[in-house]
Order: C-alpha cells, then structure tokens, then sequence
C-alpha cells in the first residue's frame, strides 16, 4: 500500500465524448438493475483513455454522478487502483516497467536504468519534453518472455537494454514496433521452435 | 511425455486462427449442445470423476465446489471467472484468452449450465487489454452464431460479460475480486460466508479460474476416465505450466501433471542456464510458494500432493528457475516488496508485516543486519501466517519462510562479511 493523490493541476472540467457515452450506457447495462455501481471501474479507465491516459478530477465526479455513487467512493477507487495515472503521463509513452522477480533475474534492472538516463531519474515525472515518462510495476503476468514493459493497451517482451531503447526510440519516432516478443519468437513458444504440437504450427 | 492427442490447448503459442472459424477446426462448439442435453448432475459428476483440480493456486476439486451452488434458489446464480493472473511466474491464463477465447468460452457455458447461472462475468486483470479485446471479440461472434445468448441453440439462456480491474493483485483473491465486481476497492471479505451462499450481490456465486473452467468441455467430450488417467492419483490430467528465469527457453508449456521438473525444463525450457548442475534453487508454483534449493529438485514431481509433502506447492504451476549467480536474498526480498506492495491494508498483521519483513530483508541481502534477526524474522512470519482475513498474509510468509529454512547460512555469511574488519589497505 501506498499513498496515492489527485494532482493539484485540474482541468476545469470533463465530459465524455458521444461515442464513449453510448458505450458508458451500455457497459452499464450489462449489470443487473441497482447495481450499477459494477461499472465504475470500466467508465473511470474510459475517461482516463480520453483524456490523455491520466484520470483528471472533474472525471472521477462526472463518473460518480452517472452511477449515482458518492463521490469519496469513486476517489477511493481512483486511489486504489494503482493503474489510475492521478497525474499527466508521457504523450508519446507511458512505460511501465516489470520489475517482479522473475523480470529481475533477466535483467529488468538494467530496462530501469535505461528509463532513468533516457526519460526521467525518478518514476512518475514527465521528460524534459513531456512525451514520456515511467514506473516501475509489479508482475504483469508475462514472465515466461521477462522482461517486459507495457506501454499502453501493449506488451513488448523479451527485451534487452539495446532493444529497449531502440524500442524507445521508436516510440518518439512515433512508429512503434509490432507488440509482443521483440527477438521474433511466436508468445511464450520456446525460442527457436515448439516442443510440442508441431503439426499445429505448421497450419 | 504427454502425446499431442492429450493436449487441451492445441493452439495455445497462437499459431492458428483464434477466432471462431479457426477454434471450430480444433472441434470447440462441437456439438456443446449433446454435453448440455446430459443434465446439470452428468456435468458436475463428471467434473468429480475425472479429479479435476482448481487451477488458480489452491487445488480445491473443481466438481466439488459446483456440487455447493444450490438448486433451487429465488436468487440468481452467477459464475464468475477469475482471471486476474496476477501470481508472479503466472503467465497461463493470458496465452488462454488470446489464443483459445473460444475453448475458454464455451467453458463458461457448461459450467454455468451446470451450476444454474445464466449469468457468468469474467474478471480480468486491467493490465490485459488485448487479451480482454480477444474475449470481447469471441463473446461476439458467440451471439452472433447462437451460441450464446438468449434462445441460444443450446437451449439455456446465458448472458456472459467481460469485466477488468486496474490493477491490483489482490483482487484475485476471491472475494476481494467480487467486491471489486461490485465497484468497491477489492478489499477480501471475511469467509464464511462463502461465496456459494453468498457471493456477487448476496446471490450464489462460484469463482473460478481460466484454466478450471477452460479445460472442463474437453474433459466432458473425452471422458472423466481420459482425465484421470493422466497424472497421478489425487493429481490429475493435464496442466499449463508456465517455466521463467534462468532457463534457456523460458516458456509455457501443457504436459501432464506428476511430470519430473527436470524433464520439464530440460525438454521443454532448453535446460537451466549453464546446465542443471548450475541450479540453485526453483520457486515451483508462483511467488507465494516457498522455494526448494536444488538438492530437493533432483527426483521433484510436478503435482499438488508431492510438492506439499515439501513444504512448498504447485500452486499454479509457474516455475521460476534460479541459477547459481542468483543472489537469492535479493531475490526474496523482491518478492517480499511485492506483497508489501500488494497488501490490502485491512488487517494489522500483513500491511504491516508485509514491510517490516522486506525492509528486514533489503539490509540482509547486503548483510547489514544482526544475526538475532534472523529467528526474529521468522518469528515475525508466523505471526502473519494464518493470522490474516485472506491467504495473502500466508503468500508473503511463506517465501520468507522459504529462504530462512533453505539459506540461513548464506545470510549469516553475509551477515559475517559485512562485520569482518575492512582490511588497511583497501580502506586507504
Ligand atoms: C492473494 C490471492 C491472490 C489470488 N490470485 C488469483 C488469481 O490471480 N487468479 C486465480 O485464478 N486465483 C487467484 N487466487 C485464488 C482464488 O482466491 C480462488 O481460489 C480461485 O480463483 C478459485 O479457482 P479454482 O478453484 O478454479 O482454482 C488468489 C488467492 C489469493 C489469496
Ligand atoms: S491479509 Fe493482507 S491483503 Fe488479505 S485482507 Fe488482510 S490486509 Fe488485505
Ligand atoms: S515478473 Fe515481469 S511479467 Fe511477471
């Protein structure tokens, strides 16, 4: 646990764009009469990916507003929940780093380093440019292709500190690379080939 | 070696369509309707017989926990599927929902069939947004084709819904996952209650995980006596294993439960780094499970009942491989960071235990500690374990317990190094 708080900056106010209204009404329709509630998370990351992938404040009362919850419930979420950015992240990249053991016995300490020297020293601040930033995060559930990083809705995998920052270089480039392992492997298939179902490879 | 013909997830690399046309080739939506036709008991039956073991870390039978869900309620029912896979090692379920949606799918459907629930949410981990993108798109092309939804050709109405969280570990702990659901922060509730009697708003609810509720339409097809008779007694059929660290290939691989650690990481992981004479140690079931220094390794079997009679567990099988350049202080204490990280702050024990031991073991990892310390961590570690609301306060014990029972000598020499008298000339 840590604490976690909305940035003094706000934006005056927030309003969902027409297309994400229609889909907020939908999301929340898809939990039964009362229950609205259940939605909160998905319509709070919505207005965070409107919005320049942070979650602003006019967000979090416009979101308890429309499932009629108080607003102190919604901010707890907002700070509950770590992948609510609470200030303004990279334009161009927000990259979170793997730094869960098994991400760290392949090197994710080195893939820090990088994003100290390239994009800021210290986690959560923005470049000098305001394109990028960075975290460090816990396991994200790909550690058969550690270590990695996420950089919104995408995995890159199998990274070394070469290709991290050619990744990196990419992004500022604005031509991110294909998503997944970065050595041309196919997912978590052993390198160079299955072990298994090869005949299903081939198809 | 498990044969091709035995395994469940044949497109789990992705090398094939994953989208309806292509998971109808590999015989998903076969003909669902015949297994529906048997009736709620045949499916839970069968679930029994065939051993079937939960797969999201505890090994609770699977037929067992559906038999609890009541048959005549006036509330509703709900399956709710846990993929929040967030164990660190864990990296199954995601292979599951981005290359075998549609096996997982119709999973959901005979399970919720099985249990009454015409409704069934799946829950998972906000980080996984393709993978989420992947199920929306079978759920879908799942109406479109009938076969799911409303008058559906299988004859039971079923609604089923992709739900995320943002975030958060803990909320794959069963209860906080359905708090979360219901839009509060995923703090656990305390049990009983269970969920079976009361679970998502009050009504009957049963968790479970991808890899429980995916595999159970091939094990209906084939045959509870198919299952069981792959494995072990009491450990059976086949399972995802997930093999990272030191490895060569580090990958994810089904084979049969019971397998021989070695043969799995030498056939399948291209061998521990430097050869298995290099190993130090392996975590054999995701971060919570106390690890086994490489002596326990030699002859080790892959399945629940084995691997408890070491004091560690398969839980979800994800097997993190330590070679001998390993500073294996270091590397528990980073995971002792993240159950800091990931404590809930409900009980007085974990969120502040869960520091005090890690920031115990970063001055151990550089020997800036006092031997006393030593028993005291461990004492500490016992007052966590079993003293919590839910299992997280056991993950982060257990690890620590791990290391002092396997290792304590290599923290003394720490220990001992960083007293011993800095000799003259290197402090000049
Ligand atoms: C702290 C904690 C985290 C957990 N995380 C997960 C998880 O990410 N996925 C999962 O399936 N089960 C997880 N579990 C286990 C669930 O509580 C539950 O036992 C499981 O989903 C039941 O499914 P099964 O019977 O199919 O294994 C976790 C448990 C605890 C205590
Ligand atoms: S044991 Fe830890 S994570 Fe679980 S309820 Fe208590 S404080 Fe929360
Ligand atoms: S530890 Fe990095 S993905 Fe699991």
């Amino acid at each position: 646990m840590a604490a976690r708080r909305l940035d003094p900056n706000q934006p005056a106010a927030f309003a969902f764009t027409p297309e994400n209204l229609a889909w907020a009404k939908t999301t929340i329709s898809n939990y039964p009469e009362g229950k609205q509630a259940s939605a909160v998370i998905p319509l709070l990351w919505r207005a965070q990916e409107q919005h320049q992938n942070w979650l602003p404040e006019p967000a979090i009362r416009l979101v308890a507003d429309m499932l009629g919850m108080a607003y102190i419930r919604v901010y707890e979420i907002a700070t509950f929940y770590t992948m609510f950015q609470l200030s303004p992240v990279g334009k161009k990249a927000h990259v979170q780093v793997c730094h869960t053991t098994p991400c760290m016995l392949r090197g994710s300490d080195a893939l820090k380093e990088v994003c100290e020297r390239v994009i800021h020293h210290d986690p959560h601040h923005l470049s000098a440019d305001g394109d990028f930033s960075w975290e460090p995060v816990e396991c994200l559930g790909s550690c058969a292709n550690a270590p990695m990083v996420q950089i919104f809705s995408d995995t890159y995998e199998d990274l070394t500190p070469e290709s991290f920052e050619k990744l990196l270089e990419a992004f500022k480039r604005g031509t991110p690379p294909k998503p997944g392992p970065q050595t041309g492997r196919q997912a978590s298939c052993p390198a160079g080939g299955p072990t298994t179902l090869k005949d299903f490879a081939k198809a | 070696m498990l044969d091709d013909k035995d395994r469940i997830f044949t497109n789990v690399y992705g090398f094939q369509d994953w989208k309806l046309a292509g998971a109808r080739k590999r015989g998903t939506w076969d003909n669902t309707k015949a297994l529906i036709d048997k009736g709620h008991d045949w499916i839970i039956n069968e679930i029994k017989a065939s051993g079937l073991r939960g797969r999201g870390g505890a090994g609770f039978p699977t037929g067992l926990k559906w038999s609890f869900m009541p048959k005549a309620d006036v509330r509703p029912s709900y399956l709710v599927v846990n993929a929040d896979e967030s164990e660190p090692g864990s990296c199954k379920d995601r292979e599951i929902m981005r290359h075998e949606p549609h096996l997982f799918l119709e999973g959901c459907l005979v399970a919720s069939y099985a249990m009454r629930a015409h409704v069934c949410y799946i829950y998972v981990r906000g980080e996984f947004i393709r993978e989420r993108e992947h199920l929306q798109a079978a759920i879908d092309e799942a109406y479109a084709a009938k076969l799911i939804g409303k008058d559906n050709v299988h004859g039971w109405d079923f609604e089923c819904y992709v739900h995320h969280g943002a975030g958060a570990y803990i909320c794959g702990e069963e209860t906080a996952l359905l708090e979360s659901l219901e839009g509060k922060k995923g703090q656990p509730r305390l049990k009983p209650p269970f969920p079976a009697n009361s679970g998502l708003y009050g009504a009957p609810t049963t968790v479970n995980n991808v890899e429980s509720i995916a595999v159970a339409p091939t094990i209906l097809r084939r045959g509870a006596t198919w299952f069981s008779a792959i494995g072990k007694p009491n450990n059976t059929g086949t399972k995802l294993f997930q093999i990272s660290g030191h490895v060569e290939k580090p990958c994810v691989v089904e084979d049969a439960m019971g397998v021989p650690l070695r043969e799995l990481i030498e056939r399948h992981a291209g061998g521990v780094r430097g050869g298995w004479d290099n190993l130090l140690a392996v975590i054999p079931g995701g971060s919570s499970m106390p690890l086994l220094p490489s002596d326990q390794c030699q002859d080790l079997t892959m399945d629940f009942d084995s691997l408890v009679k070491l004091k560690s567990g398969l839980g979800t099988a994800a097997i993190i491989v330590m070679d001998k350049s390993t500073d294996i202080v270091k590397a528990i204490a980073r995971i002792a960071h993240f159950y800091k990280h990931e404590s809930c702050g409900q009980c007085t024990p974990c969120r502040e235990g869960t520091g005090w031991m890690w920031r115990v073991l970063e001055r151990m990892a550089v020997g800036a500690a006092d031997k006393r310390e030593i028993d005291l961590l461990f004492d500490v570690s016992k007052q966590i374990e079993g003293h919590t609301i839910c299992a997280l306060g056991d993950a982060a014990a257990w690890p620590v317990q791990g290391l002092l029972r396997n290792f304590r000598s290599e923290i003394e020499a720490r220990i001992d190094r960083y007293r011993a008298p800095v000799p003259r000339e290197a402090a000049e």
